[in-house]
């Protein structure tokens, strides 16, 4: 092996990078801007659900329960109504997520048997949405159901849950996605980096001007792979950071144990890359190549969505996907403060996925090198 | 109906990139007359394209009037661009239409009528010999053909004005000459005007008129031999006995009255600064027999008088101190029968040769016949299908990396990476080969200063001039001295300045001992070769010296055939032995 | 219209046609694509947990907690395992085993006979919120089945001051896939209208074809519709066949009118198709025009759509962002129009926005494309 030739490879290729406005641009601009766009747009948390209340009661009982949700952040009544029909015009045009209804004799039947019933429709077109209002409608009834037996004398109901949740104690959807943007992020910026590298070179002509240099095959390989794993660390320590300062994003385990986990991770990574790369003929090719592994890859890394929700034939299919490992590493580290420990059975798949797709990689190279 | 069918008035055009300003015009003023073939002649970077695309309307000039057809092209693009015929220098043929359907597209564009255009087409397909291949996707024809589809697509409803940008660059000599067929039967039966412009000098002398042009300035307009006449008396052909043609031209070359010196087959071709028989006792006094005889001026000693700038003549510091070993003489590239098949089609077919060291052996003939292709294999770069290949005695394929240290590549266009700086590019290839330190240091200041590329050191590859960026991937296969320098097409798409000078050091190189492989389609480079093949569809059709080649087409119609007229000859050979098999 | 410039745009259009059907790229885009798309979406993706993993804690087993076990075991919605003690099943917590856990102290039993309160403990972890939500709604669920369950078998009716009847409109089981199926379409169609677009017109610039097409007789609106009306077709196709897909397929309900379906589709798919015009007239260049398309199209139709994250909880800033983003506007269209019917005032309105939005790129296309090189 020539190492310095394989240094002085990497730094051209750092140069290459570096001095190009557009490439530079494509490393530095887009992870900060997605960053802040999606770690502040996608969340699962919902503010200021519009709802109406349709309140035919005119009792005690039914005025504390709606000012409860008044005053809840959660929700924001925009609209009183006193008529059945206005309700489906209000669901239908999207102007409230909820209508909650409350009947006439309500406080009446409360007072009379203990016990009441409200009516609540439901917009369902965005399940998910309309799933997570219910439950904080639930919580809102929890409470006053608490309060109403405490205000009639009675204890709490004989069995009642005492639920603490861990590692994201006030259930943040931010603290959830946020950590998944920075493997997300990182994955893009390093496949984009390798995946383009020898197309790049093939269309300006200038692989072959390396190919008749004395370096073997695997030193140009491995003269590529750098720059990736580096540019891949400080993007991936930038985003870090950021997410540190914007989002307040704890970091509860150690830092070697998330930086293990994100060599590992780039390795394959850049393995994933330099397979792209190694095929693509043209740069289009490349980032046709690259788009296609992506969106797979994001979809069932569990980023947005949990894995064991999947069918078990694509449950499958998550393994062969570094970021599903990765993103549970860096999830692990910031919320959960795992070390290396608990982190083993994420490491050794992301080291066999990295050793494999450079192989591969290696191989293709040599065989379509031409 | 004016009488001009093109008419410049005091026109500019200014272009800005970044924040420097490029005037690719200055006050240019010319007209052109009706059914003539005009030539626009220039280097590199004279504006010519700009002329052309403002000739269309697709730019609009800062100031000046341009006149089309009688059209003001400011004012009225779109009835001079319904009546103007014009072909880019890429042209835009569809590459995954086939040939009929592009002819379509484009007689659908002209509006063309239906009842009209059975007998066009078949007057076109006849004209053009692509009737055959009608059905083929243009993607999958020779460049040859390519050009001529495209020509066939802007006559597809006669325009009164045609407009062609380098119509001939990379087209093989048969369908050049086919090209001009085309273009002059359209001037006589449809007397249209036609304004081309050609990198191939040769080719200006076919026009009826020329148009000077260079650095946007506009420098004369004539008949071609208008322009050579002003040479009368200053032209020579120079021979000498003991002496190779390129350590005569490099000595004549020298010279201070001496414009420019160019190896014609064995003898030297000069150009003289004033109309003064040189005399050899002078020029050559080392030499004893030394012949020096007058000759007619032509075209091509008229634009390099005219143009050429004031070079470094003295090329004393590219001596290269290279430890060549073994004797000159000694086989060092040896290939045999070797063939490459990409699927059904046989790209280089049994094709062998050996070249000797310290020879500059070429590789002749048209895109497509093969050369690029052997070049790779010869390289390492694409495996052999069959056959051997042997370069300084390893097949470079399967060699460790070590042989490749004595070799040096440059790519048939630039490509070195354009984002990094001229310094950056030279360190980053010497350290490629294993060079470090002091050594690295020096090399580096020799390939700066020889190249001359000291002031664009900073400089990014990819925003150097043309002429510059030949000079750097020249020095960069350069910077470790190979013994077997390796050079595909290095002249394609430059001037004939700017390939004079790479002429002068490949043979500074050649007679320091290195010995250089070079392919290219222009005929009259064959010259500066000791020893060419001329390959065609994959096939060596002839091997020997330039003079054998030629002496092989010498007839009593033809007694001084030119490279071109060899090459022809062979061509039409192989086809009537094909028809006759 | 005048004969020639019939015939002009005529061949424009065939010749566009005949290139779309040759490149193996643009078909997969517009076909392939929704296909593997729908299919990653359909039945990859999925916000409703089944089969949860949990782990139950019970210090000392009787009827009572043996029930309440029961009545988790049960459930299709989890998955318990059984711990003996607490801190097992928080190692196991902690190793990513389970999700959550239910614990059942030792006096849980002796307190519920005496009529004490007996608390439940329960842990879930939380790093994936929305899904520790839904678990945690779930765990209500069963214990408040099982209290009614309890409650009657010892003959005391169970009183729950208020309880909640919901009723879910459009969505009656809270399918996930009935809102991310229509909602795919739109980033289907964006990825053929402005992504393909950018790139094929981007190729006539670097291929020089547009040269020679500016220099024919062909006037700008010519070539802009030559370019438009085939790729509006395709778009067109690739929308049908997605529509199909999602309906026969994957049994997403239509219930509004197809023929609004069509109308709003093509006209986002014109705006699709002027962003993409527009990329490709600015950048010139495939590898820029792509990158671009991405950044500004793609990804956008993605996050700030509405189609995953809702974007009324999104910071104002965000959400004013959110206005120049016409899949947002076509999202909630194709939600309303399948699950809902046809909501004129949404339908409406949304289309409306289109409208300005395709004025305002056309009205940029126009002023930046010339028949000239500069």
């Amino acid at each position: 092996m020539y190492f310095r030739q394989i240094f002085a490879l990497a730094i051209k290729e750092f140069l290459a990078l570096l001095r190009d406005k557009r490439s530079r641009f494509v490393i530095i601009g887009p992870p900060i801007v997605q960053l802040l766009v999606f770690g502040f747009a996608a969340t699962y948390d919902l503010n200021d659900v519009p709802v109406a209340i349709y309140n035919e009661d005119r009792g005690g009982a039914a005025r504390e329960l709606v000012s409860r949700i008044e005053g809840s952040p959660n929700f924001q009544v925009v609209a009183y109504i006193s008529h059945d029909s206005e309700t489906a015009p209000l669901i239908d045009n999207r102007d409230v997520l909820l209508v909650l209804h409350i009947g006439q004799h309500f406080s009446a039947d409360l007072l009379r048997d203990n016990s009441a019933q409200l009516q609540v429709i439901l917009d369902g077109r965005n399940s998910n949405t309309a799933m997570i209002a219910m439950n904080y409608l639930r919580t809102i009834l929890l409470d006053y159901n608490r309060y109403w037996q405490a205000s009639q004398g009675e204890g709490a109901s004989l069995v009642s849950l005492q639920t603490r949740t861990w590692y994201n104690e006030n259930l943040q959807s931010r603290w959830f996605i946020v950590p998944g943007i920075v493997g997300l992020l990182t994955l893009v910026v390093t496949i984009m980096v390798t995946a383009l590298s020898v197309a790049r070179e093939r269309e300006a002509g200038t692989f072959d001007q390396l190919l008749v240099t004395p370096l073997r095959p695997v030193e140009i390989l491995i003269g590529k792979a750098i720059p990736g794993m580096v540019i891949g660390l400080l993007d991936a320590t930038l985003i870090i950071v950021l997410m540190a300062i914007f989002f307040d994003i704890p970091l509860r385990g150690s830092l070697g144990a998330l930086y293990l986990g994100l060599v590992l991770f780039l390795l394959s990574a850049v393995g994933i890359g330099l397979m792209i790369s190694a095929i693509a003929v043209t740069q289009q090719q490349a980032v046709l190549g690259a788009f296609l592994f992506l969106v797979p890859a994001v979809i069932l890394s569990g980023f947005s969505t949990p894995i064991a929700n999947m069918p078990e034939l694509v449950q499958w299919l998550t393994y062969i996907d570094p970021l599903r490992y990765f993103l549970v590493v860096v999830r692990g580290v910031t919320l959960e403060g795992d070390g290396y420990a608990l982190l083993v059975h994420q490491y050794w798949p992301m080291a066999i996925i990295g050793v494999t797709s450079l192989a591969i990689a290696a191989w293709l190279f040599r065989s379509r090198m031409y | 109906m004016e009488d001009h069918p093109l008419r410049f008035t005091t026109v500019s055009k200014r272009f800005f990139s970044g924040s420097h300003q490029v005037q690719a015009l200055d006050e240019v003023s010319f007209s052109i007359q009706p059914g003539r073939v005009t030539g626009l002649i220039g280097p590199d970077g004279a504006g010519k394209t700009t002329l052309m695309r403002l000739a269309t309307a697709l730019l609009q000039p800062d100031v000046g009037q341009i006149h089309v057809l009688g059209h003001d092209a400011v004012a009225k693009p779109l009835e001079i661009q319904s009546s103007v015929g014009y072909m880019p220098q890429r042209f835009g043929l569809y590459e995954d239409l086939s040939v009929q359907e592009n002819l379509d597209l484009y007689a659908d564009l002209q509006g063309m009528l239906l009842e009209n255009r059975p007998a066009r087409y078949a007057e076109l397909m006849h004209m053009t010999g692509l009737a055959p291949f009608s059905k083929r996707l243009a993607g999958k024809l020779s460049g040859g053909m390519k050009q001529k589809l495209g020509l066939a697509c802007v006559l597809v409803r006669s325009p009164r004005l045609l407009i062609l940008d380098e119509p001939t660059v990379g087209v093989d000599p048969v369908s050049r000459r086919e090209l001009w067929q085309i273009i002059y039967r359209q001037v006589q039966k449809e007397s249209m005007s036609v304004l081309l412009s050609t990198a191939y000098l040769d080719e200006a002398e076919r026009c009826h008129e020329v148009i000077l042009l260079h650095e946007g300035k506009f420098l004369g307009q004539g008949r071609p031999d208008e322009f050579s006449r002003t040479l009368v008396g200053r032209t020579y052909q120079a021979s000498a006995v003991g002496i190779s043609p390129r350590r005569l031209q490099e000595k004549l070359n020298r010279f201070t009255g001496v414009i420019d010196a160019l190896v014609e087959g064995e003898t030297v071709r000069l150009v003289m600064e004033t109309a003064q028989a040189p005399d050899p006792k002078t020029l050559l006094p080392e030499l004893a027999d030394v012949r020096i005889l007058p000759i007619e001026p032509r075209f091509e000693d008229a634009f390099v008088a005219r143009l050429k700038r004031s070079y470094d003549q003295g090329r004393s510091d590219l001596i290269m101190d290279l430890n060549i070993s073994a004797n000159e003489g000694d086989e060092v590239i040896r290939v045999n029968n070797l063939v490459r098949q990409f699927g059904d089609f046989i790209a280089v077919n049994r094709v062998s040769f050996s070249v000797r060291r310290g020879e500059i052996f070429g590789l002749l003939g048209a895109n497509g016949a093969g050369k690029s292709t052997t070049f790779r294999m010869l390289c390492g770069l694409l495996p052999v299908t069959s056959g051997e290949v042997a370069v300084a005695g390893h097949d470079l394929r399967q060699a460790a990396a070590n042989a490749r240290r004595h070799i040096g590549y440059m790519a048939q266009k630039f490509s070195l990476y354009g984002h990094l700086s001229v310094a950056q590019n030279l360190r980053f290839f010497s350290s490629a080969y294993g060079l470090r330190g002091n050594r690295q240091k020096e090399r580096l200041a020799w390939a700066l200063k020889t190249f001359e590329l000291t002031d664009y050191s900073g400089t990014n590859a990819g925003d150097l001039p043309l002429g510059y960026k030949q000079r750097l991937a020249f020095a960069a296969a350069l910077m470790h001295e190979p013994e077997i320098l390796f050079l595909d097409e290095p002249t394609s798409g430059i001037d004939p300045l700017m390939r004079r000078e790479f002429w002068v050091r490949t043979n500074a190189l050649a007679e320091a001992g290195v010995t250089v492989l070079v392919t290219t389609h222009f005929m009259e480079e064959a010259n500066y070769c000791d020893r060419l093949v001329i390959m065609a569809e994959g096939e060596v059709l002839a091997e020997g010296t330039p003079q054998e080649m030629k002496a092989r087409a010498h007839t009593i119609g033809q007694p001084y055939p030119t490279m071109e007229d060899a090459f022809i000859q062979l061509i039409e050979q192989r086809k009537a032995e094909r028809e006759a098999a | 219209m005048k004969p020639a410039a019939r015939m002009r745009l005529w061949g424009m259009i065939r010749k566009e046609s005949l290139q779309i059907l040759r490149d193996p790229s643009s078909i997969s885009i517009a076909f392939i694509m929704p296909v593997v798309l729908l299919f990653l979406f359909g039945y990859g993706v999925s916000l409703d947990a089944k089969h949860i993993p949990i782990g139950i804690v019970i210090e000392q087993p009787d009827t009572a907690t043996q029930s309440l076990a029961g009545a988790f075991e049960s459930s299709e919605f989890f998955r318990p395992r059984h711990f003996d003690a607490i801190q097992s099943a928080q190692q196991a917590l902690d190793k990513r085993q389970i999700d959550g856990i239910i614990w059942l102290r030792n006096n849980f039993s002796t307190r519920l006979l005496a009529g004490n309160e007996a608390p439940i403990g329960v842990i879930i972890n939380g790093v994936d919120s929305n899904q520790a939500n839904i678990t945690q709604g779930y765990i209500q669920g069963t214990w408040l089945a099982w209290l009614e369950h309890y409650a009657a078998s010892r003959g005391q009716p169970l009183l729950i001051p208020v309880s909640l009847e919901q009723r879910v409109w459009f969505n009656a089981a809270l399918s996930s896939r009935l809102f991310l199926v229509p909602g795919l379409i739109a980033i289907i169609m964006t990825l053929i209208g402005s992504l393909l677009t950018a790139m094929v017109v981007a190729r006539e610039w670097e291929r020089g074809t547009m040269e020679t097409l500016m220099v024919s007789p062909l006037h700008r609106g010519e070539i802009l519709a030559g370019k438009l009306i085939p790729y509006f077709v395709l778009g067109m196709g690739g929308m049908l066949f997605s529509v199909a897909l999602a309906v026969w397929q994957f049994d997403i309900p239509l219930r509004g009118s197809f023929w609004l379906l069509m109308l709003s589709s093509a006209l986002f798919m014109l705006v699709a198709l002027a962003i993409g015009l527009l990329i490709s007239i600015v950048s010139k260049n495939q590898f820029v025009a792509g990158q671009v398309a991405i950044i500004v199209t793609f990804l956008p139709a993605f996050i700030l759509s509405g189609f995953l994250f809702d974007i009324n909880s999104m910071p104002d800033w965000i959400q004013f962002i959110t206005l120049l983003v016409p899949a947002r506007y076509f999202v909630a269209i194709l939600q309303t129009l399948f699950l809902a019917g046809d909501v004129w005032p949404v339908v409406l309105a949304n289309m409306g926005a289109l409208c300005l939005m395709l004025l305002f790129f056309f009205f940029l296309v126009w002023r930046k494309f010339n028949k000239r090189l500069e």
